[in-house]
């Protein structure tokens, strides 16, 4: 009894260990955008436990410097909730992605681990789709979406009461960080896998070709997600499913 | 009025991200969708790469292709995402000098 007790804690640990240092990357990603969305809130007239506050309950980076540049220029409340929600809507399907490979889960895990997806924590968490199969997979995403939102909440909170503290050019070049982690967890996938190489270009193509027909960047990432995912039906075999 | 906002963003938010949680407990989906679900991470990363990656700097496009063509280069490499992102900041970095 308590020979399996200790193998059961031993192997928690070992999976919030395993998906702490698998999400350091989205921490180093996370702060400087954090702090600087934390710097913008309060230049726009927001409260620190307001900015804070939208960091803690929405958690999502893009719409809250959307929403915080609409807060400045004085938009109207329902107008600023409708373009969240477009926005946004992009985390539905990832979550459809992400749910159905943490199938074998209990609801009580699926819900906060849904509500803690982001792009980033969808991207890392989904390209580590193994731990999904293992046991006490559970703690492993769930490190991995603690640690995102965490350095999002802290970050915002420091951007508030801190202020500009990163010099302009580095956090401008900041601004490569999240692609560039992206990329990172993209090139060991087609590695193994050439075909998911012809998926990610084909999105890549469809949200291009949208943004130039004239969809905003909420749908056009949307449609790229849905359609580009569609070539995946064609291309990927049962066993990668 | 500001908190009116954010509690209207959270719930347009949560509330799509959470319905998925509960759709999948109660469907078996067709191997055919299983596909479709299974590619879509590999399609949001194309998604959210590009063309995004070009507005790093909205001045000048080529800064951010090129950290990203450093970026490709160091993950194809085998490097750590960590290094990939900090190879990727430095390049930038230096460009804009």
């Amino acid at each position: 009894m308590t020979d399996k007790a200790e193998i059961y804690s031993s192997t928690a640990v070992h999976m919030i260990k395993r998906g702490f240092i698998t999400g350091i990357p989205i921490m180093l990603g996370y702060l400087p955008v954090a702090i600087t969305y934390g710097v913008l809130a309060k230049q726009a007239g927001m409260t620190l436990m307001e900015l804070t506050l939208m960091s803690v309950m929405v958690f999502a980076g893009a719409s809250q410097f959307m929403g915080v540049n609409m807060i400045a220029v004085g938009t109207g409340t329902l107008e600023i909730i409708i373009a969240t929600f477009v926005l946004n809507f992009r985390h539905f399907i990832m979550s459809l992605s992400f749910m159905n490979q943490l199938r074998e889960l209990k609801l009580k895990w699926k819900i906060p681990l849904s509500l803690g997806l982001t792009d980033e924590s969808f991207a890392v968490s989904s390209i580590n789709k193994d731990e999904a199969k293992m046991e006490k997979g559970a703690f492993f995403y769930g490190t991995i979406i603690s640690i995102a939102y965490l350095s999002w909440i802290i970050g915002s909170f420091l951007g508030g009461v801190l202020g500009d503290v990163i010099p302009d050019r580095l956090s401008q070049s900041m601004g490569i960080a999240l692609y560039a982690m992206f990329i990172g967890l993209l090139i060991p996938s087609i590695k193994k896998e050439k075909k998911i190489a012809v998926i990610a270009l084909f999105a890549m193509l469809i949200h291009a070709l949208c943004i130039q027909l004239g969809m905003s960047t909420g749908w056009a990432i949307v449609a790229g997600t849905i359609i580009g995912g569609m070539s995946g039906i064609y291309l990927l075999k049962e066993d990668v499913a | 009025m500001i908190i009116l906002i954010i509690i209207g963003m959270s719930l347009v938010t949560m509330i799509p991200r959470v319905i998925p949680a509960f759709v999948i407990e109660k469907m078996q989906f067709r191997p055919w969708v299983n596909r479709w679900l299974s590619a879509i991470p590999y399609a949001a990363l194309g998604a959210l790469i590009f063309p995004g990656i070009l507005s790093v700097n909205p001045d000048k496009s080529q800064i951010g292709l090129l950290g990203g063509i450093v970026a490709v280069i160091l993950a194809y490499i085998g490097l750590n995402v960590v290094l990939v992102v900090i190879g990727a900041i430095i390049t930038v970095y230096f460009l804009s000098l």
